[in-house]
């Protein structure tokens, strides 16, 4: 064997264990004790594979290398150590996008490479442009550009700088532009030329704008998961441009996960993927409007006068929504939940699966507020246990606990699996005023028998409501 | 078309791969799993490295240095 030979086994070998080590650190995310070796076996995954690339027999320099992995750690450093928890929607959002952006680049320089050696003829062929190769490339391009840009869209969403708007003829000109880049695709594989290369990026580029520039609030953790899902794809696409197999490994697995966790998030809602993606939200008259349903009913009640409802019950459980995650009222539910324990009342947490702007937002939150996490309970687990509370708490939640999903087969959320907080003894609900939720419509839990609405802030009202407690 | 058929293969098997394990995971956990298949797409790092230090041309280094640095900072604060 010559010493290529050699280094081209050693380098394989290493990604094999690269890729390995990546689906035991997916597998040890299925319980939260192992969750962080998990990470830590991703990041050794990372380490050897990047390591081992270093020997390979196409790296003639390695000051460039040297300098992107200086620049990208020393942002990635700063972005990992300044983000709060709390910030995660954001943060996955923009990282899906520069993972799209990495595999254009990357697609990109290897057309360039193939296209070079055609022309000058070297024997040294790091890339031939072969039909995998080409198509691979496009694919690259496309899923790329959709994911970079659609991945900002979406960050810039949650970051609230960017609004959702409608245009009447935005499926049409997706559609348009989606045959152009099959096209260009075609003239790609024709043709390897650069033109047709980067017209499909640009083109996949407005592509995931027009996607995601339509999807509301509520709808964002299934995007965020698809989205999530396309950074992988784009890298396994980016694998058979190279011919690397850790590459099409790890996309493919990250694929796979987004993809789950798209459809998970949407058996939530109890829509199709195809829904949330081109079905647009329309506002239905049929149902009854606001006032029919809170007219006179909506019970409004004082901190002092929710203290003496709290005191002495056996057990509470307490609803989050997003608008505990905009007031950052995680802290202040602690606090709650831990005076109400030392009071001898049980505390759980009932998590709904699209509660937030991500899949397990929620659960990100409460973590961060150092909630034990077997006191959070999901949707299935909870929902039989309902009518054996004394008192649910709603923080900031609203279309995940609307009873209309189950009791109006003509309502917009017919369907959706909700929260049945509305069988519990008594419901109490902090929210700033009876405004809608995602869906549009009015909710008849706030203007149910047993429900005394707080009107507050998530946080001030739970901060208010704790002190009650603590002078009743 | 060997090669093709070879990497064909590997990618449909991890897919399933991908589905059998991801589905175990709870969604409590949901988040970090995001956030850690997030980081390991960052593996296109290597085909950026590759790229770079292959120095075909100006523009493929730059292209390739643009992988690298995007790339690296996925990796970074997905595992951090």
């Amino acid at each position: 064997m010559t010493l290529p030979e050699i280094r081209e086994i050693v380098v394989n070998i290493a990604y094999l264990v690269a890729a390995v080590l990546f689906i035991f650190g997916l597998k040890g995310l299925s319980h939260p004790r192992t969750a962080v070796r998990a990470n830590l076996m991703g990041a050794a995954g990372m380490f050897i594979a990047v390591v081992v690339t270093l020997l390979d027999q196409h790296i003639i320099g390695y000051l460039w290398i040297a300098v992107g992995i200086v620049i990208g750690s020393a942002i990635g450093a700063w972005l990992a150590t300044s983000t709060p928890m709390t910030n995660m929607p954001q943060m996955v959002a923009l990282l899906n996008g520069f993972g799209g952006g990495a595999s254009i680049f990357v697609a990109g320089a290897a057309l360039i490479e193939a296209l070079t050696i055609v022309t000058d003829g070297t024997p040294d062929v790091v890339y031939d442009t072969n039909l995998q190769f080409t198509i691979a490339t496009a694919l690259s391009g496309l899923i790329g550009g959709v994911t970079l840009t659609g991945s900002l869209v979406a960050y810039g969403k949650l970051e609230g700088f960017v609004k959702d708007l409608r245009m009447g003829a935005q499926q049409a000109i997706m559609a348009i532009l989606f045959l152009a880049t099959i096209g260009l695709s075609v003239w790609l594989v024709i043709d390897p030329n650069q033109i047709a290369y980067w017209a499909i990026v640009g083109i996949a580029c407005v592509l995931g704008v027009l996607l995601v520039i339509a999807i509301g609030g509520a709808d964002m953790p299934v995007v965020i998961a698809l989205l999530n899902s396309y950074s992988g794809l784009a890298a396994a696409a980016t694998g058979f441009v190279i011919t690397n197999n850790v590459l099409i490994i790890t996309g493919s697995l990250v694929g796979a996960s987004g993809i789950i966790l798209s459809t998970i998030m949407c058996k939530a809602m109890n829509r199709s993927l195809t829904n949330v993606l081109f079905g647009v939200w329309v506002a239905t008259d049929s149902g009854p409007s606001a006032d029919e349903v809170y007219g006179g009913k909506v019970k409004s009640a004082s901190a002092e006068e929710l203290a003496m409802l709290l005191d002495g019950v056996g057990r509470v459980v307490v609803v989050p929504g997003f608008g505990m995650a905009v007031a950052q009222a995680q802290h202040a539910v602690r606090d709650l939940a831990n005076l109400l324990e030392s009071r001898g009342t049980e505390v759980e947490f009932a998590i709904h699966p699209v509660a937030g702007r991500m899949p397990g937002h929620m659960n990100v939150l409460l973590a961060e507020a150092d909630i034990p996490y077997e006191k959070l309970k999901e949707m299935d687990e909870i929902n039989p246990t309902f009518d054996q509370v004394d008192v649910v708490i709603v923080i900031g939640a609203n279309d995940v606990v609307n009873p209309e999903a189950r009791t109006n087969p003509q309502s917009p959320i017919a369907g959706m699996p909700i929260l049945d907080v509305d069988k519990a003894r008594s419901v109490i609900v902090v929210k700033r005023s009876l405004s809608p939720g995602f869906a549009g419509i009015p909710n008849p839990l706030f203007a149910a028998e047993n429900t005394q609405m707080f009107f507050a802030d998530a946080k001030k009202g739970i901060v208010e409501l704790a002190s009650a407690i603590k002078e009743g | 078309m060997e090669a093709f058929l070879t990497a064909l293969t590997i990618f449909v098997l991890a897919v399933f791969v991908g589905f059998e394990i991801i589905t175990k995971v709870p969604p409590t956990l949901h988040t970090p799993l995001m956030s850690g298949s997030n980081a390991i797409s960052g593996i296109t790092l290597i085909g950026a490295v590759i790229s770079t230090g292959a120095q075909e041309s100006t523009v493929s280094t730059i292209l390739g240095v643009a992988a690298v640095i995007l790339a690296t900072i996925t990796s970074w604060v997905g595992l951090w």
